[in-house]
Formats: structure tokens, C-alpha cells, sequence
């Protein structure tokens, strides 16, 4: 019945009263969505490095574990989420299941990538210095990795934020539960707020990761 | 736990056997056709718009930053929220969701395209000049034919990323396949929704490979995508 001009008319893009007594609200659907966020990075993080580091060596275990990897990756979030609610019910488990898995692809992915372009010289020369396998492999090939597992780093993370919002759906959503909220309620404030703020903490986290990397790693900032 | 599963699996059988599943207004056959022809139409309109706006700023060399920079913002954005925010601006129907879908496609295809044609070799583009090809000929039977594999591998991502975020659609009261997982989950109705999340990944894995299949089929022979892409878009639903 109302058309959208008339709609602008009642409702503002953003109330300014409504956002003022709720701030702890829209504050703790912003904690809510950096922790979801954080676990599911973290994790996958975690598990990368390990199963990069076996996969760059054995190509018998790389073309599979990327395979799978990749089919998970092309199903989306909601399909997961749904799929797991009859076993892992609607918990936080079920949100960060998926996306863990879906970090998991860019990071085992970019860990490979970054062993991969390791220069066949600075192998030699390290072979030359004497490095047995294990130490060339954490003392040499890793820290030069490290510029591709950054940059595979911040693609999981600025990616996970916008799809944890769609972990609303099942109760469990961050900024993604006051989208939901703005969507049943027809209320635009809640909606754009969490859009805003979603797209700052994607910007701002991009930004520190950038920046952290820059200071942590010398070597990759001609790159 | 055995039992449970047994009992799902039980459950979600008779659940694709049930005539009302089959056929009618909320049938599979429906609700396919809904998904599908949302998606087709946001791709092929983002496509009508993303390519050329790609292809032509790849050929002169242009605005490559805003190109490129198109993907990594659209990433930062949640796809949820463009979804509502189109749905509370311009109502129900398919029209804001296909407009929310169309906005969600063009940035991969804007970025690939471009990358496809700075790709293409300076020595070939001096070759066809120097063969006496004029500017639009060299960019449509030699630029473009090399720029195929990475400017299809562009219109394969924005299509499975159409095709899983119309699965919201049924969020904004929309048909679609996602129906079946939000109405299994207002009714506590776990078949409907497994049934439902089953049918939503087939069809984004379904997409994927048969993009991959023509993604292969219309490159021309000898021309491969290098086996890392300079540019990966990303997942963001």
C-alpha cells in the first residue's frame, strides 16, 4: 500500500532517536558479528597452516583436499546452515561450521600459492647453507609465504563479515540479526545501520590487517 | 544418532515423493523455475551492463583502479542487506530482487573483463596493428577471443553468487527455492528445510560446473586460463 517515496516520508533512513536509546543493542549485535567473525578466521587460520603445508608437498593430497574445499565453497551459507540444524540445532556450531570451511579454501589455497612461488635459487641457497627439509621449510619457505597467507588472510575476513550476516537466518547473526529486525518490523534504522556498520568494520579490519602487515613483514611490501 | 539420521533420511524421502512437493504453486518444479528465472535475468542484465563497461576500459587501459577496487568493494558489502535495503525501497516483486541480484553480479564480471583484456599479450595487440587491423576489429577477433576463458570465469562467479543470494529472496516474501528452507524453519519442519538446502546447493554446484563446461567449450583452442588467475573473486553469500 505504501509506496516507497511515501514510505521515506514516515519512516527516515535513519532515526536518530531510535538510534540513540539503542545503542547497547546495535553494539552488541556489533560484538556478536567480530566475534563470529574472529572465531571462524581464527580457526580456519589455524588449520591452514598445517594442511597447506602437506598439501604443497604432496600434490596426491592437494588436488582432492582443494576439490573438496572448493565444492563447499560453492554451496552457499544458507544451504549449510540449513543442512545442520537438524544435527547441530540453531547454535553458534552451526553458523561457524561453514564458514570456517569456506575460510579454510582461501587460506589452504593462498598457503599454497605462497609456498609455490617460493624462487627455486633461494631453495638452493638454503640447500647450499645446509637447512635440512623441516628447517628450510619453517625457517625459509614459510616467512616468504607469509605475504600470500596475508593477503589470503584479509579476503577471509572482509568476506566472512558479510556472510555472517546471513547466519541471521538462524537466530545468530550479529549486525545480521538488526538487518533482520529492520526487514520484520519495516523499520529502516536498524537495516541501515547494520549495513554501515558491516561495510566499516569490512573497511577498518582491511585497513589494520593491511597495515599490520606492512609493519610485520618488511619483505612483502615491494609486492 | 543413528536412528535420527535414518529417520531424517526416511522423512526427507517421503517428502520428495509427496505429489504437493511435486507439482503446484510450491512445488519443485515452481519453485525451480522461480530461482532460476530471477538469477537468469540478473545475469544476463549485470552481463549486458558489466562486460562492455569492462572490455572497454581494459582495451584503452583505464580506470583500472576503479575497476579492480568495483570487486574488492562489492565484497565489503553484505549481500543480506542489499537485498533487504532494494526490497524496503522499491516493495515486494521480483523486480527489486532481480535489481539487488543485477547490482550483486556486475562487480566480478567489471573486474574480470578488464583484467581479461589488460591479459592479452602487447606483442599480439602490435601484431594485429601491425596486420592492418583497425581498433574495433583487433578488440573483437583478437582481443576479445583471447579474453574469453577469464571474462566466462567472471560471468561463472557472479552466477553462482546470483544464484545462492536468490535463495534470500524468499526471506523478502519472494518464491525461490530458499522458501522451502524459511518455511521449514517458521514451521520446525526439518524435511522441508534439509529438503530445501539440498535442492538450493544442487543447483549452485549445478551452475558452477555447467559454467565450467561452456567456460571450456567457447575459449578458443589453445587458449587455457593460467592456472593461477591474476584476479580470484570471492565468495560473498
Amino acid at each position: 500500500m505504501a509506496g516507497g517515496v511515501f514510505l521515506d516520508i514516515v519512516d527516515p533512513w535513519i532515526n536518530w532517536n531510535w538510534l540513540s536509546t539503542h545503542i547497547p543493542t546495535v553494539l552488541a549485535a556489533l560484538q556478536q558479528h567480530v566475534m563470529l567473525t574472529a572465531i571462524a578466521v581464527a580457526t580456519a587460520l589455524v588449520l591452514s597452516i598445517p594442511i597447506g603445508v602437506v598439501a604443497h608437498l604432496w600434490p596426491a593430497v592437494r588436488v582432492p583436499t582443494l576439490g573438496a574445499l572448493g565444492v563447499f565453497y560453492t554451496i552457499p551459507s544458507i544451504a549449510l546452515f540449513a543442512l545442520l540444524i537438524p544435527y547441530t540445532g540453531l547454535t553458534g556450531t552451526t553458523a561457524e561450521i561453514p564458514l570456517i570451511g569456506y575460510n579454510l579454501l582461501v587460506l589452504v589455497r593462498n598457503v599454497v600459492v605462497g609456498l609455490e612461488s617460493v624462487p627455486p635459487d633461494v631453495l638452493d641457497a638454503a640447500d647450499g647453507m645446509g637447512y635440512r627439509r623441516f628447517a628450510r621449510l619453517v625457517r625459509i619457505e614459510l616467512p616468504l609465504a607469509l605475504p600470500a597467507m596475508f593477503a589470503g588472510l584479509r579476503i577471509a575476513t572482509v568476506s566472512t563479515i558479510g556472510i555472517v550476516t546471513i547466519a541471521a537466518v538462524i537466530g545468530i547473526g550479529g549486525l545480521g540479526q538488526l538487518i533482520l529486525k529492520g526487514l520484520i518490523e519495516n523499520f529502516h534504522t536498524p537495516l541501515v545501520v547494520a549495513t554501515i556498520l558491516s561495510i566499516a568494520l569490512a573497511l577498518f579490519l582491511d585497513l589494520s590487517l593491511a597495515g599490520t602487515q606492512r609493519i610485520a613483514l618488511p619483505w612483502s611490501r615491494k609486492q | 544418532m543413528v536412528t535420527e539420521t535414518m529417520s531424517l533420511l526416511e522423512q526427507l524421502w517421503q517428502w520428495f515423493a509427496d505429489p504437493a512437493n511435486r507439482q503446484g504453486s510450491d512445488g519443485i518444479p515452481t519453485r525451480l523455475g522461480e530461482h532460476v528465472q530471477l538469477s537468469v535475468e540478473a545475469i544476463i542484465i549485470g552481463a549486458l551492463i558489466a562486460l562492455p563497461i569492462g572490455v572497454v576500459l581494459g582495451h584503452y587501459g583505464r580506470f583500472g583502479n576503479l575497476a579492480i577496487n568495483l570487486s574488492n568493494a562489492g565484497r565489503a558489502v553484505p549481500s543480506f542487506a542489499v537485498i533487504v535495503l532494494a526490497f524496503q525501497a522499491f516493495g515486494l516483486g521480483g523486480g527489486p530482487i532481480v535489481f539487488a541480484l543485477t547490482l550483486l553480479a556486475i562487480p566480478p564480471m567489471v573486474t574480470n573483463a578488464y583484467v581479461a583484456l589488460r591479459e592479452v599479450d602487447a606483442d599480439v595487440r602490435d601484431a594485429a596493428r601491425g596486420m592492418g587491423y583497425r581498433e574495433l576489429a583487433q578488440v573483437i577477433r583478437i582481443e576479445l577471443p583471447l579474453a574469453v576463458p577469464l571474462i566466462m570465469a567472471g560471468v561463472r562467479t557472479s552466477a553462482v553468487q546470483v544464484v545462492a543470494t536468490a535463495t534470500l529472496a524468499a526471506l523478502v516474501a519472494g518464491g525461490g527455492l530458499g522458501r522451502y528452507i524459511v518455511d521449514g524453519l517458521a514451521r520446525n519442519d526439518n524435511p522441508r528445510l534439509v529438503a530445501g538446502a539440498l535442492l538450493v546447493a544442487g543447483l549452485a554446484l549445478a551452475t558452477e560446473f555447467s559454467l565450467s563446461a561452456l567456460e571450456r567449450l567457447i575459449s578458443p583452442r589453445g587458449v587455457r586460463l593460467r592456472r593461477h588467475p591474476v584476479y580470484q573473486p570471492l565468495k560473498i553469500v
